[in-house]
């Protein structure tokens, strides 16, 4: 047990939780954050994605005392809160999702990709989306999407 | 750019409109129309009971703001369904989409439509939404006339504004119509559940007048998804709440002999441990506590009951099981004679595999049960009316004491499992006598819920020196599609309650049929005939079968359009041609005919002539569906690599026909979707097991779809056909795949691969032996 700082989406909280806890519950369960979700508990789904220092990684297995000090970002924090980001609003033209469950993921992954790499190959977004699923086949539409983020028409 | 405020504006005030209580832990979840819905009222207060459906107010209820709220039982499991019967609605009103709010599912406050399934919601579930709003357009006309002292057929509606035609000034609005007398009337109501009906004073406008059905409206559920403002069943937060977590058997039908929890009372945030026979569950104060505490308790189970048959020869076991029961789906001419009149003979087996829901999340739900009985219970099940029901009886209450609020899950595909997590909830809220949340492990879904059964089907055909089919039969054995009934009406359905000891009683038998799980085809001299292979072990088995998207759909119809495909290739045809000239439903072969086009089909014979001898060999394949009267046809190519056997569907082109298109943009992701969940479930998806146990257990002992398996390239071509009613669409376009994607296979490599998913060992293995 023991007093955690986070920093989450520009906010700071002090949580009291185990330190092996996992990044995932604490967000959800002590600071009611919805949008990082639980998948699968074991790094395979992405569900559960949070940016941390700029990468996408799965707050299933990432020990909360390995986030001391950092910046987290979660989906409903991406545009600072009061904005879209400009990659949420691709999504949104694109139609893009059935159920959407998966999405904090690829929405995520996408926006940790497309700030390193504006303008990514299909092999580039592979590699990407390569830990993510998406159960209800929504593929066709998230690639339409990061291409219409990225600026481009076409696969490269 | 769209601010987020814009987005949900429009939500935003409705807020206060509802006049309930918002009972979750965010302010956000105001902005979602079917949470207002979704209060949570103190114990004792709950309104249950379900309303009546011959009652207007039932349906609809107008604000004096001029918002409509909609009360249905459907519900929306990630399709579109929701926008889709907003636009109807909206049609027959004369508003606009943003004046229409949905409350769906709510025991309480919605009539018992069936739920949803089967592809039912538009083709039936749409008509009393329909009916009632035209209804009550006709009731607000008449109110409109007296208003303004002008006969009715000299007025017009906009935007729920009705005014004097030419005379626009002399108007007044709905929300003004119905301040101080609230809409009512009745309605004739005949049908029950998804078949429901009802009709009241006031036709529904002809579809040749619509303009708001047919428009490709953007979805009214995605930006807020999107914009990370949506809440599902998982993020339903109650005060007071504990979380739970299940144990399962160590194997099938296996027995607790003794439970040491010793180590999980020492975790803090640690509540109880529950055990009802062979049901254990933990309760914790937070989700890590139940985590730690459900790996720390030790169950020591005894051994199955029940071996399950070695998993490399569950088709001889299929064959062998004396059948529990046999149907004979159709009878024309005589078989035998048809057969000594064919040049040719085919013959062949086909064999698909159990499959996994795996839903995206594994389940979750949460239960208050009060002392006195009165329960509430959000899940994301298909099915809350009936879910009622089967917690009541659980319960041993009276089904009014019972309401169940339906918040969306992950797609669930059919009976994937939520309803078991909502029966988990009951049994562990019983017990500690709190609201508890239970969030399934990805095991839970993946080894525990119900599966899709595991389907055969034989065939024989004779075909004369024309090509034409002479004889044909067709026997298929199949796991019940209903060991795990789809409404959950009793108190032995849910899995949680078979652990505990009450058996399930809630099955039927359900079989691959020809004609429904499969392409009518007229063929002369035909006999078709199916068996229902006993459950393997009667409750709370790993493999118990149930509904998963298109039930028995694309393992019948993988067997029959791959077998049409060896008959075409017997008779020395072109797959298009032959199918052309079997057929006679117009609506098909207009589906075939935009498919070959979209796809610059070449018509010429399989397999495709070797040219040389590369490494990856391209083919194409043609199959088609029709479920409850959607048309689907869908060509595929793959690439097979020789050496290893591995198959990549690099194009997808599906051509569909649901009759009247209510949303096509909609429609089109769906089908999109659709076509790649199928492409996965053809490639990759097989239930594992050993002789004691479901050994899929996560993505990866489960693998489904990822990033690099994407084909380049999938189009979707809509035929619209305003002149008939809508049929289903969420699941038709997956019934054709695996057969596409077989008939493909063949196509490149000339080898017939009859089993199914097309790993590479079997894909090579066909190549080998070819
Ligand atoms: S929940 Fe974290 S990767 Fe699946
Ligand atoms: S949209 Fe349902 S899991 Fe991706």
């Amino acid at each position: 047990m023991a007093n955690i700082d986070l920093k989450v989406n520009g906010k700071s909280h002090t949580v009291d939780v185990d330190s092996d806890c996992p990044v995932l519950y604490v967000l959800r369960d002590n600071l009611e954050l919805n949008n990082p979700r639980f998948g699968c508990g074991l790094a395979q789904c992405g569900a559960c994605t949070v940016i941390l220092d700029g990468d996408a990684v799965r707050s299933c297995v990432l020990p909360v005392s390995s986030v001391a000090g950092k910046e987290v970002t979660t989906l409903d924090g991406l545009g600072g809160g009061e904005k879209l980001h400009p990659v949420q609003q691709a999504f949104i033209d694109e139609q893009v999702f059935q159920c959407g469950y998966c999405l904090n993921g690829w929405v995520m992954s996408a926006k940790a990709l497309l700030d390193k790499n504006p303008h990514p190959t299909d092999v580039d977004m592979e590699k990407a989306f390569r830990g993510l699923i998406c159960r209800c086949g929504s593929h066709v539409g998230i690639y339409r999407a990061v291409r219409r983020a990225a600026g481009m028409k076409e696969s490269v | 750019m769209a601010s987020v405020e814009k987005i949900l504006s429009r939500r935003t005030f409705l807020r206060n409109t509802g006049g309930l209580v918002i009972g979750f832990g965010l302010a956000d979840v105001s902005v979602l129309p079917r949470m207002i819905a979704q209060a949570v009222t103190p114990s004792g207060k709950v309104v249950t009971g379900n309303p009546v459906p011959d009652a207007l107010t039932s349906w609809l209820h107008i604000e004096p703001s001029g918002i409509i709220r909609i009360f249905t039982g459907k519900t929306e499991i990630g399709m579109g369904v929701e926008t889709a019967l907003m636009q109807i609605v909206g049609e027959e009103l004369d508003v606009a989409l943003d004046q229409v709010v949905f409350v769906m599912g709510d025991t309480s406050k919605t009539p018992d439509q069936g739920g949803v399934g089967g592809s039912s919601s538009l083709a039936m579930g749409a008509d009393p939404l329909r009916n009632a709003a035209a209804a009550a357009r006709s009731l607000l006309l008449d109110m409109a006339s007296q208003r303004l002292g002008v006969p009715v057929d000299q007025l017009e509606v906009s935007g729920g504004v009705v005014h004097v035609k030419g005379a626009p000034s002399q108007h007044v609005s709905y929300g003004e119509l119905t301040k101080d007398v609230p809409l009512q009337g009745s309605l004739v109501v005949t049908g029950a559940g998804s078949a429901m009906s009802i009709k009241g004073r006031g036709k529904p406008k002809a579809v040749s007048s619509y303009k708001l059905v047919g428009q490709p409206v953007p979805r009214i559920d995605l930006p807020l998804k999107i914009a990370g403002k949506w809440e599902y069943v998982v993020d339903v937060r109650v005060p007071g709440m504990l979380h739970g977590r299940v144990i399962r058997p160590a194997s099938v039908g296996a027995n607790l002999l003794s439970i040491d929890d010793a180590p999980a009372r020492s975790i803090r945030g640690y509540v109880k441990t529950v055990v009802i026979n062979n049901f254990v569950g933990v309760v914790a104060e937070n989700e890590w506590a139940a985590i730690k505490a459900m790996r720390a308790i030790k169950v020591n189970w005894s051994e199955p009951q029940q071996l399950f048959p070695e998993q490399a020869k569950i088709y001889d076991y299929m064959r062998q099981a004396t059948p529990k029961a046999s149907m004979e789906f159709l009878k024309v001419g005589n078989f035998e004679a048809g057969m000594q009149s064919a040049t040719k003979k085919v013959e062949a087996t086909y064999e698909f595999p159990f499959q996994s829901h795996g839903t995206m999340g594994p389940g979750c739900a949460v239960a208050d049960v009060q002392p006195d009985g009165v329960t509430t219970v959000w899940c994301g099940t298909q099915k809350p009316h009936a879910m009622q029901i089967g917690i009541a009886d659980l319960l041993k209450v009276a089904r009014d004491k019972v309401r169940v609020i339906w918040t969306e899950d992950s797609g669930s595909y059919g009976r994937a499992g939520f309803e078991d997590a909502a029966g988990d909830a009951i049994l562990l809220s019983r017990a500690v006598g709190k609201p508890v949340r239970v969030q399934w492990m990805r095991a839970d879904m993946t080894r525990w819920g119900s599966k899709g059964p595991a389907v055969m089907v034989d065939m024989t055909a004779g075909l004369d020196q024309q090509g034409k089919v002479t004889a044909f039969r067709f026997t298929s054995r199949a796991f019940s599609g209903v060991e795990t009934n789809f409404l959950p009406v009793m108190a032995g359905n849910f899995l949680g309650s078979q652990l505990a000891g009450i058996p399930n009683t809630n099955v039927r038998d359900e079989y691959a049929a020809w004609g429904h799980e499969t392409a009518a085809y007229p063929f002369p001299n035909v006999i078709a005939n199916g068996h229902v292979v006993a459950a393997l072990y009667p409750n709370a088995s790993p493999l118990r079968t149930t509904h998963l998207r298109d039930p028995e759909g694309p393992a019948a119809t993988y067997a029959t359009e791959s077998f049409i495909d060896e008959m075409a290739a017997a008779a020395g045809m072109d797959p298009i041609a032959f199918r052309l000239s079997n057929l006679e439903d117009a609506r098909t072969k207009a589906v075939i005919r935009a498919a070959a086009e979209k796809f610059g089909w070449d018509p010429r014979t399989s397999p495709k002539k070797k040219v040389a001898n590369p490494e990856v060999v391209k083919g194409r394949g043609i199959a088609i569906g029709d479920r409850g009267g959607t048309r689907v046809a869908t060509i595929v190519e793959v690439e097979v690599a020789r050496k290893t056997g591995a198959v990549r569907v690099s194009r997808i082109v599906c051509a569909h026909d649901c009759g009247l298109i209510v949303n096509p943009s909609s429609l089109k992701g769906t089908i999109e979707a659709n076509l790649i969940q199928s492409t996965s479930r053809s490639l990759m998806e097989e239930v594992m097991f050993d002789r004691n146990n479901v050994t899929s257990v996560d993505w990866l002992s489960y693998p489904v779809l990822r990033a690099a398996n994407l084909p380049d390239k999938v189009e979707v071509v809509l035929l619209n056909h305003p002149e008939f009613p809508s049929t289903g669409a969420g699941e038709p376009s997956s019934r054709p795949m695996v057969a596409a994607i077989c008939n493909a296979i063949f196509d490149a490599t000339g080898a017939r691969v009859r089993q199914g998913p097309f790993t590479p060992v079997r894909v090579k293995a066909a190549m080998a032996s070819s």
